[in-house]
């Protein structure tokens, strides 16, 4: 035996069923080991996309994705979807070959200080100098991937420790971390004091955010809102958090966002932000939205309150166990007032028309799109115009939105579909994207062949980098710069050539036949919707 | 406002805690004002004395980002009032046979001494507050220093009665 097995068969221990990445003489030793295990390997076709499947899988399952990529070039091609994951709280391990320890630091062939580069990305790495650790690291590594605020943690293996012979092998049982302790349960003077305030406020609102679906903490929300009829707002990450259709939510905040759920934070007396960074997106100017307002900032992350809004009500813990305390308390706020001027707000917003004469309405599509999809289905949608588009008209039931929120990782859709599709084979799972993102993580189709992942995939084509031309046109006067994606590939042929359907969605009419077509499709199926290139979102 | 804040740190020692402490200060754009690492009593680990300073809200970040650090162990702040600071220098002045008194009694009156001579130079020693370590700078710069190294504050916090046994 040597440590590559014994790594293998750490990852057994975890339960890890996938690995997606992509090999290199410095990680052969584990993906020869990986063989004789019932763990599946996932060859991606760019290391970037290998943390974005990887996402894929942390989302539909609570437990950490994995991945494994070789040393230098192999290492740096991860670090975006590295840093997309630790953006959007996504718990990752990422194990990375590297060179012989003996010529670490001498820039040999392959080599890339890793572990520094990813410094900033990164919940925690390790840079595994003796094989006999490595079962304590590995151990630890998930434990820290996925607890408290959950992210990526990255195991630096060079060729020789992997190859390292090894005489036992025994998984530990626990962790013994003096350093990391990460605060659950909320604090009880705390709690007494949010109830306080709910008794006293005559506008609360809550603002949920991707914490609350990292926590799985989104059925006690709802419970919680049924129970006291809370008017609830989200941040993108926290879409999905409650059905769209329910009459406590109030829509997606911020400079995307619905104009009645920013209306709704501007007007309440009370905020409970949870498990949200209050990043510049969803709240612009924290200062002024908090001035007259208790605001009440639930996080795991202590580091979080206080960073961007300063709260009046920190309260630590995790967004589970904090509702599940503020459910046994005594609440006899009476918010039905304002709850009839939200949704008289929000049944006075007319939503914007897209679309000249002869193309597909974006939001009407996405409207539709997400209708007809299952009640639990899974809605990917990447980065730009069709996420905002996306965001804004997806209409949600019990199932998942997942998007790279916090980095803006254009390219995330299609693996972290497939990644998702993995995970949960039985969900409908589709991936909306632009024409832009597509062409990003559009190799990924061979993935998606190769492993037999049937792939669903909309992609909203309007032959710009829309997000960025739509700023143009607002910021330089249409003056575009270097948004232009002539010469992108013919879709149809494209399809062809990767063995998938084509569906081709070009005018309103046809919205709905052809949605039914493309759920209907039991293979890999790729529809390419033809709007007006030049809607804006706003 | 910007205000002066001591952080005193432990953390585990190993290789790289330096650049990921220092890492996060820059990433941040938060100030370092001074720093000094070195073993403690305990070879597992080290602290780290970091003087930085910023408005209230900042020198709060700095603290939850630091405990954030997994090699971190504990932080803790103080005020320069609540703590003993110490700083050593070492600064090489040339003299002559004009200054040499005059330079001998400026050192006994900061309490600094004479630790190397050659010809033209001598090597003076201080350690103390990092007031008194400006303040002897300011008065060696009429004489010409050649060259000087700081340590940086050490801190600790005051003995108090209320610590226990």
């Amino acid at each position: 035996m040597i440590a590559a097995d014994v790594i293998v068969k750490c990852l057994e221990e975890e339960g890890v069923t996938h690995v997606f990445g992509y090999p290199g003489v410095a990680i052969c030793p584990f993906y020869n080991s990986i063989l004789n295990s019932e763990i599946k390997t996932v060859l991606v076709r760019t290391e970037q996309n290998a943390a974005h499947a990887a996402s894929g899988v942390a989302r539909m399952t609570d437990r950490p994705g994995v991945c494994a990529v070789t040393s230098g070039p192999g290492a740096t091609n991860i670090i975006t979807g590295i840093a997309t994951a630790f953006a959007d709280s996504i718990p990752l391990v990422v194990l990375t070959g590297q060179v012989n320890s003996e010529l670490l630091g001498s820039d040999v062939f392959q080599e890339a200080d890793i572990t520094g580069a990813v410094e900033s990305f990164v919940k925690y790495s390790y840079l595994v100098r003796d094989a006999a650790e490595i079962p304590r690291i590995i151990k630890e590594a998930f434990y820290i991937a996925n607890s408290g605020r959950k992210g990526p943690v990255l195991i630096d293996l060079p060729i020789d420790v992997q190859n390292t012979p090894v005489k036992s092998f025994k998984y530990p049982d626990s962790v013994q971390l003096r350093t990391y302790k990460p605060t659950i349960r909320g604090n009880a003077v705390q709690i007494k004091k949010v109830v306080k305030e709910l008794n006293r406020a005559k506008h609360p609102i809550i603002c949920a955010g991707g914490g609350v679906l990292l926590a799985r903490a989104d059925d006690e929300l709802r419970a919680f809102v049924e129970r006291h009829k809370i008017p609830v707002v989200s941040t993108m990450m926290g879409i999905g958090v409650m059905p769209t259709e329910d009459p406590y939510y109030f829509g997606m905040v911020g400079n995307n966002g619905k104009p009645y759920a920013n209306r709704a934070m501007n007007e309440a007396d009370l905020i409970i932000m949870v498990g949200a960074r209050v990043a510049d997106r969803a709240i612009s100017q924290p200062d002024l939205i908090t001035r007259d307002k208790v605001l009440v900032h639930i996080d795991v992350d202590p580091a979080e309150i206080g960073k961007n809004a300063v709260s009046s009500i920190p309260l630590v813990g995790d967004a589970d166990k904090v509702i599940e305390e503020l459910m046994e308390q005594e609440i006899d706020g009476d918010y039905a007032d304002w709850v009839r001027t939200l949704t008289s707000y929000k049944e006075a917003y007319k939503p914007n028309k897209y679309g000249r004469k002869g193309y597909v309405d974006p939001a009407i599509f996405v409207r539709k799109l997400s209708l007809a999809m299952e009640d639990d289905a899974v809605y990917v949608a990447d980065v730009g115009q069709n996420q905002i588009w996306s965001c804004a008209n997806v209409q949600m039931r019990s199932g998942k939105f997942l998007t790279s929120g916090g980095m803006g990782t254009m390219g995330y859709s299609i693996p972290a579909a497939m990644g998702a599709k993995i995970a949960a084979p039985d969900r409908q799972v589709v991936a909306v994207c632009g024409d832009g993102s597509f062409q990003m993580s559009m190799m990924e189709l061979a993935t998606c062949n190769q492993h037999g992942v049937p792939a669903k995939i909309v992609v909203i084509r309007n032959g710009y980098l829309g997000m960025v031309r739509e700023y143009q046109h607002y910021t330089y006067k249409d003056n575009y710069s270097v948004v232009s994606l002539d010469g992108s590939p013919d879709l149809a042929k494209l399809s062809a050539a990767y063995d998938f359907t084509y569906l081709k969605l070009a005018k309103d009419k046809d919205i709905d036949a052809k949605i039914d077509a493309f759920l209907k499709e039991e293979g890999s199926v790729l529809m390419e919707v033809i709007v007006d290139p030049l809607d804006l979102v706003k | 406002m910007k205000i002066k804040r001591i952080y005193s740190v432990t953390v585990e020692n190993r290789s790289g805690v330096l650049s990921k402490v220092s890492g996060l200060f820059a990433r941040r754009c938060f100030n370092i004002d001074s720093l000094a690492v070195g073993e403690t009593d305990d070879k597992l680990v080290s602290n780290m004395t970091i003087v930085s300073s910023g408005d209230e809200r900042t020198l709060e970040q700095i603290e939850k980002q630091l405990n954030k650090k997994l090699d971190v162990i504990k932080v803790k702040t103080f005020t320069e009032q609540e703590c003993i600071s110490r700083e050593l220098m070492l600064m090489k002045v040339k003299y002559n046979k004009g200054n040499r008194q005059e330079i001998m009694e400026m050192c006994e009156l900061m309490n600094a001494s004479i630790v190397d001579m050659s010809l033209h130079h001598m090597m003076i020693q201080i350690c103390d507050t990092p007031e008194k370590i400006q303040l002897m700078i300011r008065m060696f710069k009429s004489i010409s220093i050649v060259e000087c190294a700081r340590t940086g504050t050490l801190a600790l916090q005051k003995c108090l009665e209320s610590e226990g046994n």
